[in-house]
């Protein structure tokens, strides 16, 4: 079945000017969000969680379910989380620069049925241009009163603030970006209390939701809950904005449904492995997964459960690809130095952790391994997240401590012998291969 | 209560009498602060417009950021140390941002890196003597589609080679252009995209901070 296109049909049907406000109102934009001040909150939350969206920022929670948690207390806020940052991630980016006004509209949604009068877009620092054209879709909602006092004639007040972030991975954790957002460090903050729903940004109720997944709420008001939750044939309703990169032949953002195959993405979306050469394994979603191997998972649906219950997870929709010649112990050390990198530092395990397995891979690629590196690394691997299990348990704050692990479990499962292999050499056996410096 | 609230104190009468930057900034600072409930929340905000105005974070920039927040410059420097692109040394006109990730990696991003490096005469988080180029690799910056890439004052380049790389150095010094624009530098060193941009921008970065509609956008309103 070929996927109908909702998120980026606008861009993909008119792909001079999606970006403008003449032409999304000519395709319809801002009726949804017009229509949506005319019905209740408990109906708004009733039409999401029947339409069963999931969050797309890595977490894939209901999104009606989680509007459903926010607490009495006011005033509330929305929080849009643009902070994409996630390695193999570029779908917000494309849905900003592309479409701004689809999120915007989305998020009118989101803060009328959360009844805030406040509104943030957090968008990464490094994304300046899609930054830009969210700010200027904002201008050009305010100048058409679609923002500000009285939106759309009613007497509902609405404001849309774009808040720049400055380069913190972490942020993406939304409690980490609430802190970012009051003006302290962005570190996540410790739970319970579990959802910013009930205690969020200044401590009030906050819903904090993806930028995707607000896109999707203007066609989920025009289609009908029903109707988005039968539009594609899987269980996860809707569609998804997958990102493949890496060595395959067509890299790119592809708008798919659940319930195809790997194979069938890797091979018929994404044009196979160019160059002649083998696939050697993939990430399902994001950096933070465990890696797949083509042995055992490329005749395996992609759906939610079927990607969890093979130990990983569909996370933020990446898919990294890499080929036969690349070095498992190389792509590892990369993967751990972001997470090193990016620790906030708050937790041992995590900010000790980390940077020791970096600098064990590092010395493994480098030639100076010891046959002992790999059971060292499980040592210290479960300190971070104690038992190595899938879904990670913690000992830290948040996940990304444990989700620098999900490498070092395919090395142990997969590749031990690769790891060993530069031991047993002095160096790696890849070096010359693929000429890297 | 589990989390101590951040406070934020009405700043003194008078402290734009002291203030550091010219009237138009300290305008462009108070519309800044108006737009977030609690004073504090615009640290971010003016931290970029602190660079802005002197190219990197100074003690007395981060004090005057402090100032408009109603907190401690202490409390400035914990959030400004936070993050990478808060620059607190002396950076170039031109920030050279190389992603090294691993889609970047992959596609052979250590070699683009290392053209950078060898054709600039700059090393990863230095600038040159003249203070035009400084050469940094970044962690993951979203163009995984297009990598390797990398970004020039948060302007993004798109499939970048080596050889690109070495021209967009040499371009950089020779040229000195005033404006960053992105299109133009991906159509003279990009290649492969992530996806189609599609929209011709007219506007482009002037300094090593992104180029933020409030911020310093070229034909800021």
């Amino acid at each position: 079945m070929k996927t109908p296109l909702v998120v980026t049909r606008r861009m993909t049907e008119h792909p001079a000017d999606s970006h403008t406000i003449e032409r999304y109102e000519a395709t319809g934009g801002y009726s949804q969000a017009k229509r949506a001040l005319g019905m209740t909150r408990e109906q708004l939350v009733e039409e999401v969680k029947t339409s069963g969206l999931l969050g797309r920022g890595g977490a894939a929670f209901s999104t009606g379910l989680k509007w459903s948690f926010l607490a009495e207390e006011r005033p509330s806020y929305v929080v849009i989380n643009a902070d994409e940052s996630e390695p193999g991630t570029f779908k917000d980016r494309q849905l900003m620069e592309r479409d701004p006004h689809q999120m915007v509209e989305g998020t009118i949604i989101t803060a009328v049925a959360n009844q805030a009068h406040l509104a943030f877009i957090y968008v990464r620092g490094e994304y300046a241009k899609p930054a830009r054209r969210v700010q200027k879709a904002i201008e050009e909602a305010y100048a058409k009163g679609y923002l500000g006092s009285g939106i759309f004639g009613s007497d509902y007040e609405l404001d849309m603030v774009v808040h720049l972030g400055a380069g913190a991975y972490i942020c993406g954790e939304e409690t980490a970006l609430i802190n970012s957002l009051e003006g302290v460090r962005g570190e996540p903050r410790l739970k319970p209390p579990y959802f910013p729903a009930a205690k969020g940004l200044y401590m009030k109720p906050t819903i904090v939701n993806n930028v995707e997944t607000v896109s999707n709420l203007p066609h989920i008001l025009a289609m009908g809950a029903e109707g988005y939750a039968t539009l594609t044939p899987s269980e996860d309703s809707g569609t998804f904005l997958m990102s493949l990169s890496g060595h395959v032949a067509r890299p790119g953002n592809y708008e798919l449904h659940h319930g195809i195959t790997w194979r069938e993405l890797i091979y018929e979306t994404g044009g196979g492995i160019p160059d002649g050469r083998e696939l050697k394994a993939w990430i399902p979603g994001g950096a933070s997964a465990p890696w797949f191997v083509p042995d055992r998972h490329l005749d395996l649906e992609i759906t939610k459960e079927a990607t969890n219950a093979a130990g990983s997870m569909l996370g933020s929709g990446a898919i990294i690809v890499v080929d036969d010649t690349t070095c498992m112990v190389r792509a590892t050390e990369r993967i751990v130095r972001f997470f090193a990198h990016e620790s906030c530092g708050q937790c041992t395990p995590c900010r000790e952790g980390t940077t020791w397995l970096e600098q064990v891979l590092r010395r493994i690629e480098d030639g100076m391994g010891r046959p002992v590196d790999l059971a060292l690394m499980l040592d210290v691997s479960d300190g971070i997240s104690v038992g190595l299990d899938w879904p990670p348990k913690m000992t830290t704050i948040c996940p990304l401590g444990p989700s620098a692990i999900s490498p070092i479990l395919a090395l142990r499962d997969y590749f031990s012998d690769e790891v060993q292999e530069h031991v047993r050499l002095g160096g790696c056996p890849f070096r010359e291969v693929r000429a890297h410096a | 209560m589990t989390h101590p609230r951040p406070e934020s104190h009405t700043p003194d009468p008078g402290f734009r009498e002291r203030s550091i930057w010219s009237k138009e900034t300290q305008e462009r600072a108070a519309r800044i602060v108006a737009r977030y409930p609690l004073r504090r929340s615009a640290v971010m905000p003016l931290l970029y417009l602190a660079m802005r105005e002197e190219g990197y974070l100074t003690d007395e920039g981060m004090e005057e950021v402090s100032r408009w927040c109603g907190i401690t410059p202490a409390q400035v420097y914990a959030v400004a140390s936070f993050y990478t692109m808060y620059k607190r040394e002396p950076v170039g006109r031109y920030l050279i941002s190389c992603c090294t990730s691993i889609s970047c990696m992959l596609l052979g991003s250590d070699e683009v890196m290392h053209s950078i490096e060898e054709s600039s005469g700059v090393p990863h988080g230095e600038t040159d003597e003249e203070g035009l180029v400084s050469v940094e690799h970044a962690e993951c910056i979203g163009a995984c589609g297009g990598a390797p890439a990398l970004q020039v004052n948060y302007e993004l380049i798109e499939g970048v080679t080596p050889e690109k790389a070495r021209d967009l150095v040499q371009w950089l010094r020779a040229a000195r252009p005033e404006v960053l624009d992105g299109d133009e530098m991906q159509q003279l060193f990009g290649t492969r995209r992530s996806f189609d941009w599609a929209i011709r921008e007219e506007e482009g970065a002037i300094g090593p901070y992104p180029a933020f509609g409030p911020l310093g956008t070229v034909g800021e309103s």
